[in-house]
């Protein structure tokens, strides 16, 4: 039915496309309802990956136990996505093909390198998110694919934790920058392995690796010494925002975003880092 | 196209157009007008049905995709005729309404928090109900009702016997 073309959406949640057909932006001739696929809604655990359904619902999300111990970042951004109402209905596949810049789950996405698998005709893809994103509400999807699941890479390490942040005129509205952070520790404490990123601020999630490998590495007292270890933190961070060239809108202009970026990548990575250093050095 | 809704325990079938939304379906084929239609594109709560027990937007969704689910509008809330739920109690005890357009709304989703929670924290309550929008009072007593609710059904402050 996709392939034949014809103005055909694929509707699951429904979350973004109702409200846009009732503002008449979206007008499609027919929709194809996917949400009651069985196929299409699971949460899987794989050797190195957590596999989820495309039309897994955001509110499966926030509380499947083995995303949160395993992709404890995807768990974490959940409460910011929308409100409850929405996430009962609203889907990740949804959330995904919808490329909000200020998405919460894009970000995660994004920042734990996690691939995308879609089916176009007999063709089925796995990209990574960083590749199925293109723009402000673009995709690679064409109007004949379906994407099917979302694969996150699992860390091991024993140490491990997680941050997140955002800023937005009303909580659970649209995020004018959001930031956050995956960090390993070794047994010192000293950073082992970083992922960080921000969203809202371009027109697609933003990971930054540079900044990332700039601080790993570090010793433990670079993430939490005194004002001056602080201080030569926020350099960094800053530093790296500083290349970024942000959105700006009435709501937020692109020099806010950019504090407001620096300051919640600070916070995101504290965060990220205390819950690594609470936990034990091995896995009981 | 041909469906089924249950809807505060009775079964309705009906023959609806794929593009009626439940909304539009519970208020103008079923006349169940508690549930409101405010913005009818997901921002406002105004129209907050519970869908197996969970609150969910009936203007963001089409009456066809609530086939075979348990539906409960504001209509199946009180205990019988001219009784009162003690949420809708609650709310009318420390006047948790002026207009009254968001109210039926605001019940549900409490009676969706309390179902799963019943002593929910202030900080709970306010996130369970920040998708409803109120334009009148301000939420302070839509708070104060939902947390006396809570109280009167975990059976404490239960109102004076009648003499």
């Amino acid at each position: 039915m996709l392939a034949a073309g014809d103005d055909v959406r694929l509707i699951a949640g429904g979350q973004t496309l109702v409200p846009l057909m009732a503002m008449r932006l979206a007008r499609p001739k027919r929709l194809i309802d996917i949400a009651r696929i069985a196929e299409l809604a699971f949460v899987r655990g794989e050797p190195d990956a957590v596999v989820i359904g495309a039309t897994t619902k955001q509110c499966i999300l926030e509380r499947d136990p083995l995303i949160r111990g395993q992709v404890p970042l995807l768990a974490k951004v959940m409460p910011f996505v929308g409100h409850a109402p929405i996430r009962a209905r609203g889907t990740i596949g949804g959330s995904l093909a919808n490329a909000d810049p200020a998405a919460e789950i894009a970000l995660a996405a994004i920042i734990l390198d996690a691939t995308v698998v879609y089916r176009d005709g007999d063709k089925e893809v796995e990209i990574r998110a960083f590749d199925f994103l293109t723009g402000p509400m673009m995709t690679v999807l064409s109007p004949s694919s379906c994407l099917t699941c979302v694969r996150f890479p699992i860390w091991r390490e024993a140490r491990m934790g997680v941050g997140f942040h955002e800023v937005s005129a009303r909580r659970s509205d649209f995020a004018f920058a959001s930031a956050g952070a995956q960090i390993a520790l070794d047994e010192n404490s000293a950073c082992r392995r970083l992922a960080l990123g921000v969203g809202a601020v371009t027109s697609v999630p933003l990971r930054l690796d540079t900044l990332a490998r700039t601080l790993e590495g570090r010793e433990g007292y670079a993430f939490e010494g005194g004002a001056a270890e602080q201080s030569k933190l926020r350099d960094a961070v800053a530093a790296a925002i500083a290349e970024i060239e942000p959105l700006s809108d009435l709501h937020a202009s692109a020099d806010y975003r950019r504090r407001a970026a620096t300051t919640l990548l600070m916070r995101a990575i504290a965060d990220a880092y205390r819950a690594a250093k609470g936990r034990a050095t091995r896995a009981h | 196209m041909r469906i089924e809704l249950s809807v505060n325990g009775t079964a309705h079938p009906l023959e609806v157009e794929p593009r009626m939304s439940l909304l539009d379906c519970l208020r103008e084929r079923l006349l169940l007008t508690g549930a409101h239609a405010g913005c009818e594109h997901g921002v406002c709560g105004a129209c907050t049905v519970l869908v197996d027990g969970v609150p969910i937007r009936s203007c963001l969704m089409f009456a066809v995709q609530a086939d075979g689910y348990a539906i409960t509008t504001i209509e199946g809330i009180a205990p019988g005729p001219g009784e009162l739920s003690p949420v809708q109690d609650a709310f009318c005890e420390t006047h948790g309404l002026q207009c009254g357009y968001c109210t039926p709304a605001m019940v549900l989703t409490a009676h969706a928090l309390l179902a799963g929670n019943p002593a929910p924290t202030r900080a709970e309550i306010v996130e369970a109900i920040s998708g409803n929008i109120c334009r009148c009072t301000g939420y302070a007593q839509i708070v104060e009702a939902i947390a006396l609710a809570a109280e009167r059904m975990r059976g404490l402050n239960q109102p004076a016997p009648a003499p």
